[in-house]
């Protein structure tokens, strides 16, 4: 076992900024769409509004750290191992079986998870992103000169969002909970808060665990 | 993959970049800090009636004033004769109607129902002087009644049942000698008191506007910019603007807020996206009739019940009255929180002789409207509801013939005889009765436009969105965040997050119990 300097402070930044503003968003958005009671409509719209400005910005800055550190790659998803990963969550971490991928610096998530971050960052967060500015800078066709942009009203983007709130409230609840299947209850906790991981070192071949005998995969 | 990351930058920054230039604002407001600098100068007139010669002597007809006024104001008689206000109609494009010459002159209403037969009494109000029956010459140019608008001493009456005549006490000399610019004295005296007492009709025009304070009316209020009727309702040769959907059809010729306040007049742009669809009124009228009740509904059926042969009235705790043998039983209301309805400015009436269809309520006017409309806007309406006389085998509503200076000509307020009175009526705008009469329901549509709340004490965001109560829950042909939800994505989320939690815990209670078995069997 090694000590490595896993999560760089930019990005550890970003994560908890990230976190941060969706918990908000969340509050918030759900005091918007009428589920929830606590700062009042009119103050729910403004920090709604401010968050996601934020969220904006955070996002710019994280595409471009992970652009030209090419952090990026970390996420393109691959089949390799990903069944082996469902197994581990199914059947094998019940039976301390060991992780069926092998965490290091270079490659950081298993299988699972880059299918799973590689959605969320085209496919939610954008589809969240593009109808909350539409949410927020749509006019009624051709009034008050925004004659570019022709919505003629809020239904479609606002289920379109809400849909995406749910999803994201979903995943958090996942993620959280994923969080303590890690070498150790706190061990994925800790790095993403100080950076450092105790990581196998990074020589060892990487050996998916194969199924018990006798036990089938779903 | 390098390029595609480095197109959906560019793309998110576009986007940023495109809808910030698109929403750029070049209509600015006035701010109203300049706008009550120019309001509460006091208007000082260029002439001081009292030193003119003309004026100077002893009038013994209205008619003679007039003439006087003529003298000097030679051409202004010309435009008043062509003013609704004298016409009591005007051309009006109704849809699906065609071109049609509407106006109180021929427009039933659900209050006192039509003037046809009652000229003697309604007419009061009449800028000019006889119009007692049908007869009447609106070529006469001697029977425009300068003085009811233009009086500023405010010791000018128009007589009770007078047809537009003086009350015989006014000093017309001295009245004559102090005229000027329409005060909220003279609108007031007739727009105030419609329907047959204060504040009857409209809800928001009643006798508290004479003198009302900031929270009543933040424009005409006396420590505030004091606006008179005609600052807002500026007149052209004697064409006002504005004008009232109870008798008009057409978006056209509308007194608005935006004359003075512009198109965005507020600092958040949220705020101000709403002015697309919403209404000022909508948000700074928060509720009308502040000061005294306004009639909610009139139910004419009850009306001629008599004591001792005599015609009695009753009144509530407030003074309003609650039951005239003339006229019926009354609901009253007050601090009313207006309905909400889809307008773009036209609407349709009720004509006379029209077929009613179904069994009512009878819509006297319809407003026209609705979200995909671009130029609707939701208002706040009164809507007063009534049951009145009509002609079950005609299917017509009734004009009914209702004051009478004699008994047994018909007029219901002197016989009590609602058979002779619709008779009579019907006979004066020459459309058939068939002797049978009942009441139906009818709705009538009053836009609230005055009694404006100060800033402070406009409608606030939770009273629109929110899912219960919202003001204007009844408007459901969009979708307005807060109210609305879709209920499969609502059960899909909630269910994702439900499943989401139940299998964690089921997830993380099978590791712990797994643990302690693994462990068991280890030590085993």
């Amino acid at each position: 076992m090694k000590r490595e300097y896993v999560y760089r402070a930019f990005e550890r930044f970003w994560h908890w900024m990230q976190a941060l503003l969706i918990f908000f968003l969340a509050l918030t958005g759900f005091e918007i769409h009428g589920s929830i009671h606590f700062f009042g409509f009119e103050q729910a719209v403004t920090l709604h509004n401010g968050a996601a400005t934020m969220f904006l910005i955070l996002i710019a800055f994280a595409i471009f750290w992970h652009l030209t550190t090419g952090e990026w790659r970390q996420y393109i998803p691959t089949a390799k191992n990903l069944r082996a990963q469902v197994e581990y969550y199914i059947f094998g971490i019940f039976r301390n079986a060991p992780h069926p991928t092998k965490k290091t610096v270079l490659s950081k998530l298993n299988p699972l998870q880059k299918i799973v971050y590689a959605a969320l960052k085209i496919l939610v967060i954008p589809v969240m992103v593009v109808s909350g500015l539409l949410y927020m800078f749509y006019r009624y066709p051709q009034k008050h000169g925004i004659e570019s942009l022709n919505i003629s009203g809020l239904e479609t983007i606002a289920l379109l969002h809400t849909a995406g709130a749910f999803f994201l409230i979903a995943f958090v609840v996942v993620h959280l909970y994923l969080i303590t299947t890690g070498q150790s209850l706190t061990s994925n906790l800790k790095a993403m808060i100080t950076g450092y991981e105790e990581l196998e070192s990074e020589h060892t071949p990487e050996q998916p665990s194969e199924p018990l005998a006798g036990e089938q995969t779903v | 993959m390098k390029k595609i990351f480095l197109l959906l930058t560019v793309f998110t920054l576009a986007v940023i970049l495109s809808i910030g230039s698109l929403t750029k604002k070049n209509t600015e407001a006035a701010p109203v800090a300049e706008l009550k600098e120019k309001y509460s100068k006091p208007q000082k007139p260029s002439a001081d009636h009292s030193k003119f010669i003309q004026l100077k002597k002893k009038f013994t007809a209205p008619e003679q004033v007039t003439e006087a006024c003529i003298s000097c104001h030679t051409e202004r008689h010309k435009e008043v004769m062509k003013s609704s206000h004298w016409n009591w109609e005007r051309e009006e494009y109704i849809e699906g109607r065609g071109i049609r010459y509407v106006g109180k002159k021929n427009i039933l209403n659900n209050f006192c129902i039509g003037i046809s037969s009652n000229e003697q009494s309604c007419n009061k109000c009449h800028i000019g002087y006889g119009w007692g029956d049908a007869k009447f010459n609106f070529n006469d140019s001697s029977r425009v009644d300068c003085l009811a608008c233009h009086d500023n001493s405010n010791a000018y009456i128009k007589q009770s049942a007078g047809a537009g005549m003086p009350d015989p006490s006014v000093n017309l000399s001295y009245v004559a000698q102090h005229v000027g610019k329409p005060l909220r004295t003279n609108c007031g005296t007739c727009h105030f008191f419609s329907g047959g007492g204060n504040n009857v009709k409209h809800g928001d025009l009643e006798s508290a506007l004479f003198d009302p304070s900031r929270d009543v009316d933040v424009h005409m209020a006396g420590n505030g910019v004091n606006l008179q009727c005609v600052d807002c309702h500026t007149a052209e040769k004697h064409q006002m603007l504005g004008k009232m959907y109870s008798v008009s059809s057409m978006n056209r010729n509308r007194s608005t807020c935006e004359q003075c306040h512009g198109e965005l007049p507020h600092k958040s742009d949220v705020i101000n996206e709403h002015t697309i669809k919403v209404a000022c009124q909508t948000c700074h009228i928060p509720e009308y009739a502040k000061v005294n009740s306004t009639k909610m509904y009139w139910d004419w059926s009850t009306a001629g019940k008599l004591k001792n042969g005599e015609p009695y009235e009753e009144t509530d705790s407030l003074d309003n009255d609650v039951y005239m043998s003339i006229k019926g039983s009354f609901y009253w209301e007050r601090n009313v929180k207006p309905e909400y309805i889809w307008f773009n400015g036209t609407a349709s009436h009720y004509l006379m002789g029209d077929s009613i269809k179904g069994n009512g309520p009878v819509q006297m006017n319809t407003l026209y409207g609705d979200y995909n409309d671009p130029e609707a806007k939701i208002i706040p309406v009164k809507i007063h509801r009534a049951n009145q006389i009509y002609d079950p085998v005609y299917k017509t509503l009734i004009q009914p013939h209702t004051y009478g200076a004699k008994k047994g000509e018909g007029a219901f307020w002197q016989d009590f005889n609602w058979k002779t009175s619709a008779a009579s009526g019907m006979k004066a705008v020459n459309l058939p009765f068939s002797g049978k009469y009942d009441f139906i329901q009818t709705e009538m549509y009053w836009p609230v436009n005055h009694m404006v709340s100060p800033k402070e004490k406009a409608v606030q965001c939770n009273e629109c969105h929110t899912r219960e109560n919202s003001r204007i829950g009844n408007l459901r042909d969009f979708y307005m965040p807060g109210r609305d939800s879709n209920a499969a994505i609502e059960w899909f989320g909630i269910g994702a997050i439900v499943i989401s939690l139940v299998g964690i815990s089921v997830h993380g209670t099978m590791r712990i119990v797994m643990k302690k078995k693994n462990r068991k069997e280890k030590n085993s």
